[in-house]
């Protein structure tokens, strides 16, 4: 990586792509970077598209991701990885739940979903790995966890120690008691063998 | 929102630019705060509530909030007020007179441009302000100079008794980095001392004040010149030097880390001497500014060699990948194909929702089933209705201006709209902020308008901030409720031309709205229940779909409720040899919270309450009850 990383995360208006970006900016500052986050969100909570950059390093001056910059793609959903595959730097990695959210102009004809969005992805080259952490963070019993999955698929991926993530990670529930604290650590666990697991067999 | 204890002073934080300015007014000593919600500006005033000994407000609109502050700096506080950058349009009557009285307590108003449209109906450059009020402006380029301006801002303000403005944009409201935060500065004011020559505006009075403003213009200049805050960056590639501002800043040093630059945080009045300096260092100079070509015009009125809008975008964001090509083209270099945007897959639109169970879904869906309206919409989360599938909105202009255009469509109508019915739309907040007097209009006019009043209690689009009409301060603190019913008699609409209706009833909306809209008087139509995210709404027991039963109309899609999903499509010839699309649904049964909006237009009755599978039955007298 260069001497600034360039973190892209994206989803829909609701699923926690700004906060998971949050703890993640938390965790480069932790080992003493600097960093920057941006989105555009106003709208994003009603259910539109949300991309959360993050930059950190020695010094960070814009805080945005120029288009073919992105080390990593972290998306929350199937599509919007396809969306956003674009700002990745050659040879990148994207990291993508491949559960769908349909949205209401879909259910109505006016558009389409993609019929294959990974393979979309993979056939200009991306390389993809793609895992359902929906249906992880729902065997774990809560669909909420599914953030914390997508932090753990992205820590083996980060020019730092994925112990410095899930200390961050943790410290957020620390308040909400030693079942929480629990089933975060598990969800994260599961995220990054659910990657490491893809890996292994397309190694 | 409780006061909690502020971070102690030297400790570095992760900070939005919003969080960073609540930060700084608190530790100006600042007494009085006040805004109306508005993205990307809604944050500074909620986080200022979190701090202590500080007076924090939820004002009914941006002139209201402004006033607020004046009064509070007329009695010698420090005073604060923000708002989006259409806020300060609403703001300006007062600003234009504030800038003759001067303040006595630092007036710092922070104006937070939404560059790029995220959330907003235009885009709008405040730096404009500065000029047309002669007043200051500074703009920091992340989150610790909005901290360390805002400090800043407050000094100058009671150093020259003028307001400041602090000129944001939503790359810097919503962007988080950095922040060593200080001391909160312990402040006495001196109260408010009579002085009727220099408050009360009267044309002999503030005749006599316009001297001291274009004085005081030439003052501020003269300390533009020399202020730390407009610093030259000498740097070594001299054939493109750049004066800018606000996050162009950095988006210039991340492009040409080389370049000489002029960063202009004092950028009103301009600094000319400063720049002329930089052209003195450089072959050529542009200027990079979000959005409009304020600085640039002013240098060529000075007769400065520059360049700016003639090669730089005039709308949206800048960003390094924006100016690049733009500098190397000017410069004869190729633009490599790095530089060039990388293609984006073409992937389906996902435009902002309205929530799962939102009461506005009842209205639109009714208002798309009532023929020959014409519909005058207004600014929140029910301006979404202009979209699919509900298409039931036909204006959106300005906060509140759904009543005068509804009026002027009135009286306006040509022959061909002389069947037309027209409605107008617009929630609780935005009839408070500035609807009430277009209402008013209407009744004193004889208008031919049914509106329709969409109280849920908050201010959704924002985050669901209080206002007057639920009850509740800032702090969540219980606060006199208006009652709209009253409110709008009140304005003169006739007590039999008043109705209040749940808009989860749809027989009762739509019966009401086609009465009334035959009645050539103005009639007002209160929606009464609250926004889904607010706790003021309770959920229900949720819906499914029984798919043995669903034959694919499709009519709940029409309701428009993201919880419902196609399953598969279909097509069917009708007797009449019509063919008719069908659409199979499910309701996400998981975030139903069944309102029961989608029951109502379904032909077969095919939705039902959520029946999870469960191993319990109860078993009385040989019969499975459950």
């Amino acid at each position: 990586m260069t001497a600034t990383s360039n973190i892209l995360v994206v989803g829909i208006g609701g699923q926690g792509v700004m906060t998971a970006t949050e703890i993640l900016a938390e965790a480069a500052i932790a080992l003493g970077h600097d960093a920057k986050k941006t989105e555009v969100a106003g709208m994003a909570q009603r259910g539109g598209v949300v991309s959360s950059h993050l930059r950190f390093g020695p010094r960070v001056l814009s805080p945005q991701i120029a288009p073919g910059e992105a080390d990593v793609l972290l998306a929350f959903e199937a599509a919007e990885g396809l969306r956003w595959q674009h700002m990745l730097r050659p040879g990148a990695i994207a990291l993508v739940n491949n559960s769908r959210f349909v949205p209401p102009v879909v259910e109505l004809g006016l558009f389409d979903y993609p019929d294959d969005p990974v393979g979309q992805m993979k056939a200009v080259g991306t390389h993809v790995v793609a895992f359902d952490a929906t249906t992880i963070a729902l065997d774990l019993g809560d669909i909420r966890l599914g953030n914390t999955v997508m932090l753990g698929a992205i820590a083996d991926h980060l020019p730092f120690p994925a112990d410095s993530l899930l200390a961050c990670v943790l410290k957020r529930f620390e308040k909400k008691g030693a079942r929480m604290v629990d089933l975060n650590q598990k969800a994260f666990a599961a995220g990054r063998a659910a990657v490491g697991a893809v890996e292994a067999v397309t190694a | 929102m409780a006061a909690v204890m502020p971070a102690p002073a030297a400790s570095r934080h992760l900070m939005s630019g919003n969080e960073a300015v609540a930060r700084a007014v608190w530790e100006a000593g600042v007494k009085v705060a006040a805004a109306y919600p508005g993205t990307p500006s809604t944050e500074m005033l909620e986080v200022i509530s979190t701090y202590p000994d500080i007076y924090a407000e939820w004002s009914v609109n941006e002139k209201v909030s402004l006033e607020v502050a004046i009064g509070a700096a007329y009695a010698g506080s420090r005073a604060f007020c923000c708002m989006k950058h259409v806020g300060m349009n609403v703001a300006s009557d007062a600003l234009m007179t504030l800038t003759l009285t001067g303040v006595v307590g630092g007036l710092v108003i922070a104006i937070a441009d939404d560059v790029g449209l995220s959330s907003s109906q235009n885009e709008q450059d405040s730096r404009y302000w500065g000029r047309f009020a002669h007043v200051p402006v500074f703009e920091p380029a992340d989150s610790q100079e909005a901290y360390e301006m805002t400090l800043a801002a407050f000094e100058l303000s009671e150093q020259f008794q003028v307001p400041v403005i602090l000129r944001m944009t939503t790359r810097i409201n919503h962007v988080k980095a950095l922040v060593t935060v200080g001391e909160r500065l312990v402040r006495v004011g001196p109260g408010f001392k009579k002085d009727p020559a220099r408050y009360v505006m009267v044309p002999g009075n503030a005749g006599k004040r316009i001297p001291l403003m274009f004085k005081r213009d030439g003052e501020l200049r003269a300390l533009a010149e020399q202020s730390p805050l407009n610093l030259i960056e000498p740097g070594s590639d001299r054939r493109v030097g750049f004066v800018t501002s606000g996050p162009a800043y950095m988006h210039v040093k991340e492009a040409f880390p080389n370049a000489p630059v002029l960063k202009l945080g004092f950028s009103w009045p301009v600094p000319f001497d400063k720049c002329r300096e930089l052209a003195a260092l450089v072959d050529q100079v542009v200027i990079v500014e979000e959005v409009e070509p304020l600085v640039e015009t002013e240098l060529k009125a000075q007769g400065l060699k520059v360049l700016g809008k003639e090669i730089m975008p005039l709308q949206g964001e800048l960003a390094p990948a924006v100016i690049k090509p733009i500098i190397a083209r000017l410069l004869g270099e190729n633009v490599p194909d790095s530089m060039s945007p990388a293609v984006a897959a073409q992937v389906f639109p996902r435009p902002p929702t309205m929530c799962v169970a939102c009461p506005h879904l009842g209205v639109y869906y009714t208002l798309s089933q009532v023929r020959n309206l014409n519909i005058s919409g207004d600014i929140g989360c029910y301006t979404l209705g202009a979209g699919h599938p509900w298409q039931a909105m036909d204006t959106c202009v300005s906060m509140g201006a759904s009543m005068g255009i509804a009026l002027g469509m009135d009286k306006g109508r040509g022959e061909a709209d002389k069947d037309k019915r027209i409605v107008a739309v617009i929630g609780d907040s935005t009839f408070l902020h500035m609807g009430m007097q277009g209402l008013l209009d209407m009744v004193y006019n004889k208008a031919n308008v049914t509106v329709l009043l969409l109280d849920n209690r908050a201010v959704g689009m924002t985050g669901g901030q209080d206002n007057p009409g639920n009850g509740r301060d800032i702090y969540g603190e219980e606060a006199p409720r208006i009652d709209f019913v009253n409110l709008v008699k009140a304005l003169g609409v006739k007590e039999e031309r008043v109705h209040k209706v749940n808009p989860y009833e749809l027989p009762v909306l739509f019966k009401t709205i086609r009465e009334e809209v035959k009645v050539p008087d103005v009639s007002v139509i209160i929606t009464d229940q609250p926004c889904v995210l607010i706790k003021d709404y309770h959920k229900l027991k949720p819906y499914e779909v029984l798919d043995d039963k669903c034959t694919g109309c499709g009519n709940c899609l029409d309701v428009g409720c993201p919880a419902i999903h196609v399953t598969r499509r279909g097509k069917e010839v009708k007797a009449s040899g019509r063919e008719v699309e069908l659409a199979f649904v499910r309701i996400e049964s998981s975030v139903c919270t069944g309102c029961g909006l989608c029951v109502q237009p379904c032909a077969p009755d095919a939705i039902q309450h959520y029946a999870p599978v469960s191993p319990i039955k109860l078993v009385k007298s040989g019969e499975v009850l459950a």
